[in-house]
């Protein structure tokens, strides 16, 4: 598919574009601003001259004589009357003019030191300096021959010269003409220029003020014809029009030898136009506009920004062979897989090369058509591509003649069919799991669908979201996704070193409902929940309770479970005892695998959940990755079937508490609102005992912060005690399947305080918060204390503070997305196209060491253990054998594992005690 | 160069530059580099006398996951 390329760039030179040079690729000089005849031909020498180039089919060019498609478009040219600065070089000028003689033109440097300066930049040249090196050194001379008053060559004092943005000079004051800037820069000599970073062969300094305007091809800046039959220009042909317009009446002016003034007026209207003919965002001065008051779009704000050139068609462009719609679940696909409606499949298309072969089966495919009838789903073709290029559209009609000319050589597009390697891919973009290679499984209804387990790393949830696929169209590109691409392979994550893919939600609270305790299932349970994965056979009963075989729940989980795993660990709903009982744990939190088989202990976040999960970690780790997917796919069927057979909901009754302990949460809250009030009143009289570093007030407010938190923990406490793990909420809670004890706290006790920026609320009106309360309340309820939990409901005073805190979260929210996603850019520019090479050492394009190992210890992140090269425990533990070493985290060998955990809960604590509020 | 997050800076000999690089398979224009007027290779000059732009310095860092971490830098001007 190279077609075409035999040429490969070596570099690329930037240079200034002479006035001459400019005349010379000019196809015809512009003068009149008129574009179109009456008859609707353009005018000669106008701004849409057939020498520029054609827009309209029919017309050939005059430069070139194309048509439409085969001509380019050429260039043509206004003459100045006057010459004009260029905005895009105007620093530049600035530092040429103050760095060179008013009178002579010379460099305000002794000639030895120009020489020296020379000899530098040559040597940077040398060494491989880059352009910045180059532009910093050009600068440092400038700045060092700019210090001299007086020519050291033709001894004249120099004045100051200054820039009024954007393109006036001044020196002394008094305005300098571009006819006058452009003298003095003709003067500088050649000799001198190589030492500021000019190379006078390709960029003369007085080149950067304008005598003759380029004039772009009108392929550039088409007209477009509305169907009223009016024709509507480019922003740029406006441009240029108001450029002619203005030159034409300067030159007149000046011919007929107007007031000066006058003509000074003409010659800045000029600057202007011409300044906003490359940017139209130049500081300073007024955007020129459209009639209908829209800014005009002019050179720059065509290639700037995210919307420019560069980023948004160069960098990135619209594909084809890709599809969107929104997404939605199916747990009983693969992680694998994704689901493609039928639309979709018919739409997307991957190219067959015919060869010896599969001409036969090629040919057959043809001949279907592009819909096929019959059972099912079965892949048509869409478009045949003969040897020379040309497409040649399927139609049921031609189908059968079009088969019959099918040779080797030519290229058949197969509709999608079940099993082809598809990319797909979730925006933002943050992580490499953001897109992965699912196989395709052809299905009804419009939406696309995946395995639940791997919302995490798209970071997909189902309330309309939408995702992107696209087909790969080469060998070499399906083999490459297949290999590193496919959603088993991204298991582990390279972030922490542990699954991004795992069980989430249901899935956990299914395994919990599955396996805590000595739940059990009789043989239809058994075989409804065996069922969800297929061919697996039901073992022996593990329990038989009056003649009827019973199945533990977790005697069908661990036959998800590899027959010689052994690992021991502690679950979610660990309740962190200070003597851990073990096997006999109160909670059965302590899990326990043996050669397969879990002998105790609940399987919930902690064992299967992504981010946590310990069984699927090591699952992944150990035995690979077609392991770890055929793990995830059964063990979250079976957390399904079993959430299924024993049903499971949650409502707000869940948040139910007895009378008698509504009673004593409101009396615990009362007491400490009633202590915040002794707090105030003894900080009033002065009793208030100061903390040291803190000012009074501050005292006062930490002081009341703290009882106030304590209260709410107390009230959550207190509700707590009523909700036991046979609450659904609860379940879902200490299992990690969603929520935390605190959210239910809110719900059943008390919301607590809210603050903003960190603080108890204390803005509002003069004095107080709100004009509920006197002025200078300092006490719990006007400064923000939520009493009411969110069952019974808020009073509005309480409703007011918490919306407080709440927009102050969405605002950080908002505030943070953009502020990480610049900070994002710009790494991914920064990092974009290192490499690591065979020797391990990362390096640049130009082959530059950036690290003389991989992260300066050769670690891949995604097969390190939580961030460490090894996992000790592990070694030791098939060393030794896991009877012998059958410990907890805590009693390791290397303690500083626990100590981080430890650390990292502490965060995690505190992230959600902030969050609390909302 | 008391300081612990300042890691440790050796001069390298004119005599093993070459093995080195051999070893890297790299040229010297390749390395990383480290300014002459770097506080680092200031003091290394108190110890050893004027180091030329060209010379090789290297950088011995700790780590937590690979024990020591080695890498080297070519001292430029400026």
């Amino acid at each position: 598919m190279l077609r075409g390329v035999s040429k490969r760039i070596k570099s690329i030179k930037f240079a200034l574009l002479s006035p001459d040079e400019i005349r010379k690729m000019s196809a015809t000089k512009v003068i009149t601003a008129d574009t179109y005849d009456d008859d609707g031909f353009p005018i000669d020498m106008g701004l849409m001259d057939s020498h520029l180039g054609v827009i309209e089919p029919g017309l050939r060019c005059k430069t070139c004589g194309g048509k439409v498609d085969d001509c380019p478009g050429h260039f043509g040219h206004i003459d100045l009357a006057m010459p004009v600065i260029h905005v895009g070089y105007v620093k530049e000028i600035k530092k040429l003019l103050q760095a060179t003689c008013r009178k002579c033109g010379r460099l305000l440097l002794r000639d030895e030191e120009i020489r020296a300066y020379e000899k530098e930049m040559e040597a940077l040249d040398k060494i491989g300096g880059t352009k910045l090196d180059k532009t910093i050194m050009a600068k440092e001379t400038a700045r060092d021959a700019a210090k001299r008053q007086i020519c050291p060559h033709c001894d004249t004092e120099q004045s100051k010269i200054t820039l009024d943005k954007p393109t006036t000079f001044r020196e002394d004051g008094h305005k300098l003409t571009p006819k006058e800037v452009r003298e003095r820069l003709e003067r500088i000599r050649d000799d001198d220029l190589p030492s500021m970073g000019i190379n006078p062969n390709v960029a003369r300094p007085e080149w950067m003020i304008l005598t003759a305007l380029l004039v772009p091809p009108v392929t550039v800046r088409p007209s477009i014809t509305l169907e009223s039959g009016d024709r509507s220009e480019d922003d740029l042909t406006h441009k240029l029009v108001d450029v002619l317009r203005i030159n034409q009446r300067l030159r007149e002016n000046r011919d007929a030898g107007a007031p000066q003034l006058i003509v000074e007026d003409l010659w800045e209207l000029l600057q202007y136009h011409i300044t906003t003919y490359f940017d139209n965002q130049t500081s300073g001065i007024p955007p020129a506009r459209h009639r209908s008051g829209r800014p005009l779009k002019t050179l720059v704000q065509r290639l700037k920004g995210k919307e420019g050139r560069f980023r948004s068609n160069l960098s990135g462009k619209r594909v084809n062979f890709s599809a969107r719609t929104v997404i939605s679940p199916d747990p009983l696909l693969s992680i694998n897989e994704v689901g493609v409606p039928v639309e979709a499949a018919r739409e997307l298309t991957v190219p067959l090369h015919v060869q010896q072969y599969n001409m036969d089966w090629v040919q057959e495919l043809v001949k279907r058509g592009p819909l096929p009838e019959g059972d099912g789903y079965i892949p048509g073709v869409n478009y045949v591509i003969r040897q020379d290029g040309r497409r040649i559209r399927v139609t049921d009609k031609n189908a059968e003649t079009v088969a019959e000319t099918v040779d080797i050589g030519y290229i058949v597009e197969r509709q999608l069919q079940e099993g082809d390697i598809v990319l797909f891919n979730r925006q933002p973009s943050l992580h490499r799991m953001s897109m992965m290679a699912h196989e395709v499984r052809i299905m009804p209804f419009k939406t696309f669908r995946f395995n639940l387990a791997v919302c995490p790393p798209y970071n997909a949830d189902f309330d309309g979201d939408e995702m992107n696929l696209h087909v790969l169209q080469s060998e070499e590109a399906r083999a490459e996704a297949k290999i590193l691409m496919r959603v088993q392979e991204h298991i582990l994550s390279p972030r922490f070193g542990g699954p991004v893919i795992g069980a989430i939600h249901d899935h956990i609270s299914g395994g919990f409902l599955m396996t805590h305790r000595d739940s059990k299932f009789d043989m239809e349970q058994s075989s409804r929940i065996l069922s969800f994965v297929g061919d697996l056979k039901l073992p022996k009963a593990g329990i038989v309770e009056d003649g009827v075989d019973y199945w533990t729940g977790k005697q069908l989980f661990s036959l998800a479970i590899p027959d010689d795993l052994n690992m021991v660990f502690r679950a979610s709903i660990c309740q962190n005892c200070d003597t851990c009982d073990k096997e006999d744990c109160e909670s059965d939190a302590y899990v326990k695998v043996v050669d397969g088989e879990i002998i105790s202990g609940t399987v919930d976040e902690k064992s299967i959940g992504a981010f946590n999960g310990k069984i699927l970690d090591k699952i992944a780790r150990d035995y690979g990755s077609d392991r770890a997917r055929t793990f995830i796919d059964q063990a979250t069927k079976f957390a399904i079937g079993a959430i299924m057979v024993r049903g499971f909901t949650t409502g707000i009754d869940d948040e139910d508490i007895p009378e008698s302990e509504k009673m004593k949460i409101a009396e615990i809250l009362q007491k400490a609102v009633d202590g915040v009030s002794a707090l105030v009143q003894a900080y009033k009289e002065g009793d208030l005992e100061q903390m040291p570093g803190r000012s009074l007030e501050e005292t006062l407010e930490v002081e009341a912060m703290k009882k106030l938190g304590r209260a709410r923990d107390d009230a959550g406490n207190h509700a707590g005690k009523h909700l036991g793990l046979e609450n659904s909420a609860v379940i879902m809670a200490r299992s990690g399947a969603r929520g935390s004890m605190l959210n239910l706290s809110q719900m059943a006790g008390c919301v607590g305080q809210q603050a903003v920026r960190g603080e108890r609320i204390s803005r509002g009106y003069w004095n107080r918060t709100l004009p509920h309360f006197p002025k200078g309340d300092l006490g719990a309820e006007a400064k923000g204390f939520v009493k009411s939990c969110y069952k019974s409901g808020l009073s509005p005073t309480e409703y007011f503070f918490h919306s407080m805190g709440g927009r102050e979260g969405l605002v950080d929210t908002a505030v943070r997305t953009s502020r990480s996603g610049y900070m994002q850019r710009r790494l991914i520019n920064a990092l974009e196209d290192l490499k690591v090479k065979e020797d391990r050492s990362v390096r640049n394009t130009a082959d530059t060491i950036v690290q003389f190992k991989f992260g300066e210890d050769g670690i891949d992140p995604s097969r390190s253990v939580q961030g460490r090269a090894v996992d000790v425990d592990d070694i030791l533990r098939d060393v030794l054998g896991p009877k012998k070493f059958a410990t907890l985290p805590d009693e390791r060998v290397v303690r500083r594992y626990g100590e981080l955990e430890e650390g990292m809960e502490m965060t995690e604590e505190e992230a959600e005690g902030r969050s609390g509020g909302d | 160069m008391e300081h612990r997050l300042v890691p440790e800076h050796h001069l390298v000999s004119e005599k093993d530059e070459g093995t080195i690089l051999e070893g890297l398979k790299v040229h010297r224009d390749q390395l990383p580099r480290i300014r002459r007027n770097d506080p680092c290779v200031q003091l290394l000059e108190r110890k050893h006398g004027p180091i030329e732009e060209g010379r090789v310095i290297k950088i011995v860092r700790l780590s937590e996951t690979s024990g020591v971490s080695v890498a080297y830098r070519l001292v430029v001007g400026r």
